[in-house]
């Protein structure tokens, strides 16, 4: 009996090594990352670890040992003492120590991640209730990052697909090897920008400019979300940043550039209903429906409905109003300054075509023309 | 309605009225006392009742049971009834019971005023959870209600939830100032200050922590409804305030507030573990030290709950050695208590095992405390899963353990029954295993990246989440037991004796009362040596 | 009596510490200000002689980033996203702001300068965030921000990025209005 148990503790001591390799390499630790930061990071994080192992084998070890050995049931009789000076000066000078040890590496590695040296490329990131929105500064070309997981797989109608929640329409896309500088700011509420690989997480403050940056040396697709939370979709707005060599950067730009250019070629031509209804419908479901529900009829009274209401069916005057320029202290922004008016004239036709309110209403079918003479008839 | 009687005994005490006048109108220190754990009881099943939804949506991705905005309102609602509904008025209600039989004095020193910071308790609550039935529904920024989400972007019901805050903050200071004065002029002669009790030593620090921060905390929701209603902007960017200065402020209230949450549990576990390992405590006075330590740094490590906030660099230096320093004195309690058990002679009743059980798990709780607050690391932690375990560890097996150890140590006195020792410790074996089923895993799933307050995650986060959920139900099971145990303690069980444990006689006053004491604790001062 | 002296005394520090949060607000705007924290810059400011003492020129980037708060309807521009500029030397950097919608509005642009510690080198002698926009339906209007970068820049800090951001306070100035009536 007692060889078996010595047995058993030799396999399970021999065995430790890997347990640990495999737990510490396992998805269910803070992921060691591809930059120098995430890295150091890491490491700081297992030594911690460790030292908080060390101190707990032996406090609990003696804690459980005493707990056996001066149990009542064996007959022991308790001392009598309440203190020893030295004892109590002693841990207390041991666990200052111990923390001055740990403060060092801490305080390097906190060196490190606080670098405000000058930006290769330098990327605007902005929090919007509940999608993020990169502009690259040089280029000046900005998007919308949108969650691209179907309403369906979210409501468990279909099945959920590998990145589930972790998929965006156009993620970021970033230089390998490049000094990549992150501004960081929030739009409405507070939200947080986190890319575990790259241990960066910033908030994004209405107001105010955060800084934070990487340098990544693998391509890659890396997955992150928002940390801070900020309403209803706080879970639904991942991030998403696609590392790739330079090449490949510089050809998405120009693509994005001549993309923008196609866009504004777009407001001028002839749009049939159909092509409108396609459109505004796709655009729907990416940022109305969060709050005004794919049927339409809202979450009133936050979010009212859009079925049966009076400015869909028959004022569209009213309804591009609001859509360029959105509501005073309501949750509805104005969407005339980030979407194209293409998308803008859509989804007020699709809004007005959709479930009853084709039938009801009047059915006005408006075109990127018309968002464009809205513009211009105020631009005086 | 029943009239009510006073019966005068020969000792010239009289009972308790009779019916619900007794408890509306009681200004009796143990009635009240009961009152709020009573109180604390039904808070603890309806802010558990929330988290099986929380847990209940999360047991599978995918969105099943509630919706966002409704999940939203559970988190939050289940954070707040938490803190100022469960732990802060069962510690309230336990010092009640305790202090002024712990310092000899026949009552609090201010029963009227002991009455009302009871009542205003239940209006509080009642206010806050009657906007989860209004039609947009309840707060639901999180319980820490950053501005601008709890500001410009809440739902109009925020206004009943900064008054209901309002009515816990007088509750909580006006019970604070009773319990102040009461150790300050009513101690039996011959106790000294340093001969005082601990747990009377941990409410007399914590009694000071809440008159120093629960008005600022009264400050910050202020100035959030002149934010909201009379267009001011301390917290809005447009007219030159700073969302940043909400948080700033919210945790200068906060971070003391999380010590009022665990030290009067400090001052309930050492009573515990000196009585059943037959040894006084180890280091009397570094105990109380410690405790005044503790409650001093808490006032200067605020900003380690916002790291990722964007502070420059020396802030978030100061804040990170200043939050480590706090490992120093709390580790000098947890080695006290080891040195207490070290060649006692140890017995395994259930308040024992709800200490060690404290000791055990507060300690891994403060071990995830001190790699939070490693700033670089932090960025990594912050606002996730970790975060969650971290802070259920301390308050879980913390500050509840804390309270259940001190209801099933003091419950033969007050009720003059024991409570049933079998049951007792089932209570305590089931209670501790699903506790590290719920809480564990959630390590795991923050350090793998799943943000806190996510109604819905991604798949990896699945099998884990799972196991949480079945965790917190067991866990929410077994709290019925606790119920039952309770109750059937208070009706029947063995007589206990004054003393009801082993050699507690000569470790505090409470202890020469007889089981349940009289009405009024000491109606002639007890002379202490 | 000795109980209602304590509970005066209790009382008063809680009444203390009410005011307390209150003071806090301006205890962090000072803050801010020494530590840059934020990056809040108020009021106009100028090199220092000890500053202007400084002969050694080096160059940066200077980004200017301009955003609209939600559902803020008007454009809101800088003429070019970031240039390169020489510590000590004075520069213009325009901006377009434009009404776009029929009513007139009120605007109010909050600086925030990033690295929080570069803010206090970043000198703005004139700025159209130090006071409110009033535009009239439709107006359209160019404004400068006239800079100095303080050649005493830590070497560290190699940009400075600016963030203008337009919030709507029309509302606000209603509100207000109102009060006053009262």
């Amino acid at each position: 009996m007692k060889k078996l148990v010595t047995k058993l503790v030799l396999v399970m001591f021999s065995t430790l090594p890997f347990v640990i390799y495999s737990a510490e390499n396992s998805d269910y630790n803070m992921p060691v990352g591809v930059t120098e930061v995430s890295q150091s990071i890491f490491g700081l994080h297992m030594l911690i670890f460790w030292v908080c192992v060390v101190i707990g084998v032996i406090v609990f070890g003696i804690m459980f040992w005493s707990m056996w050995k001066y149990r009542k049931s064996k007959g022991a009789v308790a001392a009598d003492f309440d203190d020893n000076f030295w004892l109590e000066i002693g841990w207390t000078v041991a666990a200052t120590a111990v923390l001055i040890w740990m403060a060092v590496p801490s305080t390097q590695v906190m060196v490190q991640a606080y670098d405000d040296a000058e930006g290769e490329i330098n990327i605007l990131v902005t929090g919007h209730q509940w999608k993020w929105h990169y502009e690259y500064m040089e280029d000046e070309v900005s998007f919308f990052s949108n969650l691209s997981t179907s309403q369906e797989q979210i409501d468990n109608k279909i099945p959920k697909g590998e990145f589930y929640l972790l998929e965006v329409d156009e993620p970021l896309v970033i230089p390998i090897n490049t000094r990549v500088r992150f501004l960081i700011t929030g739009n409405d509420v507070i939200h947080s920008w986190w890319v575990p690989d790259f241990a960066v997480k910033q908030d994004a403050v209405p107001g105010f400019i955060n800084t934070a940056w990487t340098n990544v040396p693998e391509t890659g697709i890396y997955r992150g979300a928002c940390t801070e939370l900020c309403g209803i979709k706080h879970a639904f707005m991942p991030v998403v940043v696609r590392a790739v060599e330079m090449e490949e950067y510089d050809a998405f730009i120009a693509e994005k550039m001549v993309l923008a250019e196609a866009e504004r070629m777009l407001t001028s031509k002839e749009w049939t209903k159909e092509e409108l209804m396609e459109r505004g419908e796709s655009f729907y479901m990416t940022n109305c429906v969060a709050c005004h529900q794919a049927n339409g009829k809202g979450i009133p009274p936050v979010f009212p409905a859009l079925e049966g209401s009076e400015v869909v069916l028959s004022d569209s005057a009213k309804q591009i109003e609001i859509l360029m320029d959105g509501i005073q202290g309501s949750a509805m922004q104005a969407f005339g300054d980030s979407y194209s008016e293409v998308d803008i004239a859509a989804v007020i036709t699709y809004t007005r075509q959709a479930w009853s309110n084709g039938k009801n209403g009047d059915g006005a079918i408006v075109t990127p023309k018309d968002i464009v003479d809205y513009k211009n008839k105020i631009d005086l | 309605m029943s009239t009510v009687v006073e019966t005068h005994d020969h000792d010239g005490h009289h009972g308790p009225a009779k019916g619900l006048t007794r408890w509306l109108f009681t200004t009796n220190h143990k009635d009240i006392g009961t009152l709020y754990l009573w109180f604390s009881c039904l808070m603890l099943f309806i802010g558990g009742g929330m988290a099986m939804v929380i847990r209940a949506e999360l047991f599978q991705p995918g969105l099943q049971i509630v919706q966002p905005e409704f999940f939203n309102q559970m988190t939050t609602n289940h954070g707040l009834i938490m803190v100022f509904g469960v732990i802060m008025p069962a510690f309230v209600g336990l010092a009640n019971w305790m202090i002024p039989m712990q310092i000899g004095a026949p009552d609090m020193a201010l029963p009227r005023l002991n009455n009302l910071s009871f009542w205003l308790l239940p209006m509080a609550f009642g206010i806050l959870l009657s906007t989860l039935f209004m039609p947009e529904g309840g707060p639901n920024f999180g319980w820490t209600f950053y501005a601008p989400l709890s500001t410009t972007y809440a739902p109009s019901t925020v206004n009943f939830f900064i008054f209901s805050v309002h009515v816990m903050g007088v509750s909580s200071i006006l019970g604070s100032i009773n319990i102040i004065t009461t150790i300050f002029n009513m101690r039996a002669p011959g106790m000294a200050l340093m001969k005082m009790p601990l747990f009377v030593w941990s409410w007399l620090i914590t009694a000071y922590l809440l008159i120093a921060v629960m008005p600022v905390l009264a400050g910050v929701v202020t100035m959030m409804l002149m934010d909201i209603n009379f267009g001011t902007s301390f917290f809005n960017a447009a007219g030159g305030g700073d969302p940043v200065l909400f948080q700033h402020v919210f945790w200068f209230f906060g971070h003391p507030e999380v010590y009022i949450m665990i030290l009067p549990a400090f001052g309930i576990v050492s009573h515990i573990i000196e009585t059943f390992s037959r040894k006084p405590i180890f280091g009397y006075s570094s105990m109380v030290y410690a405790m005044a330590s503790i409650a001093i740094l808490s006032f200067v490590v605020w900003a380690h709950h916002m790291f990722t906030v964007g502070m420059p660099l020396a802030g978030e230096l100061f804040f990170m050695y200043s939050t480590m320093l706090i490992a120093i004195p709390t580790g000098v309690k947890v080695f006290n208590w080891v040195a207490t058990m070290f060649r006692g002679s140890l017995t395994f009743e259930t308040p024992m095992l709800f200490s060690i059980g404290f000791v055990t798990l507060f300690t891994i709780g403060g071990f995830s405390g001190l790699m939070l607050a490693i700033v670089p690391a932090d960025f990594q932690y912050h606002d996730t899963y970790f975060v969650v375990a971290h802070f259920h560890y301390v308050l879980v097996p913390g500050a509840l353990f804390g309270i259940m150890a001190g209801v099933y140590y003091w419950l033969p006195k007050w009720t003059g029954n024991m409570y049933d020792e079998t049951l007792g410790k089932l209570h305590f074996w089931l209670t501790f295993i699903s506790v590290n089923v719920t809480f564990f895993p959630m390590h795991f799933v923050g350090l793998a990246g799943m943000p806190r307050r996510y109604p819905d995650y991604a798949l990896q986060f699945a099998d884990f989440n799972a196991m949480i959920s079945v965790g917190a139900f067991m866990f929410g099971i077994t709290q019925l037991l606790f119920l039952f145990i309770v109750i059937k303690t208070i009706r029947s069980g063995k007589q206990a004796k004054p003393e009801v444990w082993e050699g507690a006689g000569d470790l505090g006053l409470e202890w020469t009362l007889s089981s349940p004491p009289p009405y009024h604790s000491f109606t002639v001062q007890p002379q202490v040596k | 009596m000795e109980i209602k002296k304590t509970v005066k005394n209790l009382l008063g520090i809680a009444l203390g510490m009410f005011a307390f949060g209150f003071v806090l607000v301006p205890i962090y705007d000072v803050f801010c200000e020494i530590t840059g924290l934020n990056g809040k810059v108020t009021g106009p400011s100028f090199l220092s002689e000890e500053s202007q003492a400084i002969t050694e020129q080096r160059e940066l980037l200077v980004q200017f980033m301009t955003h609209n708060n939600e559902s803020m309807p008007w454009e809101f521009d800088s003429e070019r996203s970031q240039m390169r500029v020489l510590t000590g030397n004075q520069y213009e950097a325009m901006f377009v702001f434009h009404n776009k919608t029929s009513k007139p509005m009120v605007g109010q642009v909050i600086p925030s300068v990033s690295p929080g510690r570069g803010a206090e080198y970043f000198h703005k002698t004139e700025c159209f965030c130090f006071e409110q926009q009033l535009l009239a339906a439709g107006e359209r209007i160019e404004l400068p921000v006239r800079f100095i970068v303080d050649p005493a820049l830590p070497k560290e800090i190699g940009s400075l990025s600016l963030g203008y951001t337009l919030f709507d306070i029309t509302d606000r100035i209603e509100i207000t209005k109102d009060l006053a009536k009262l």
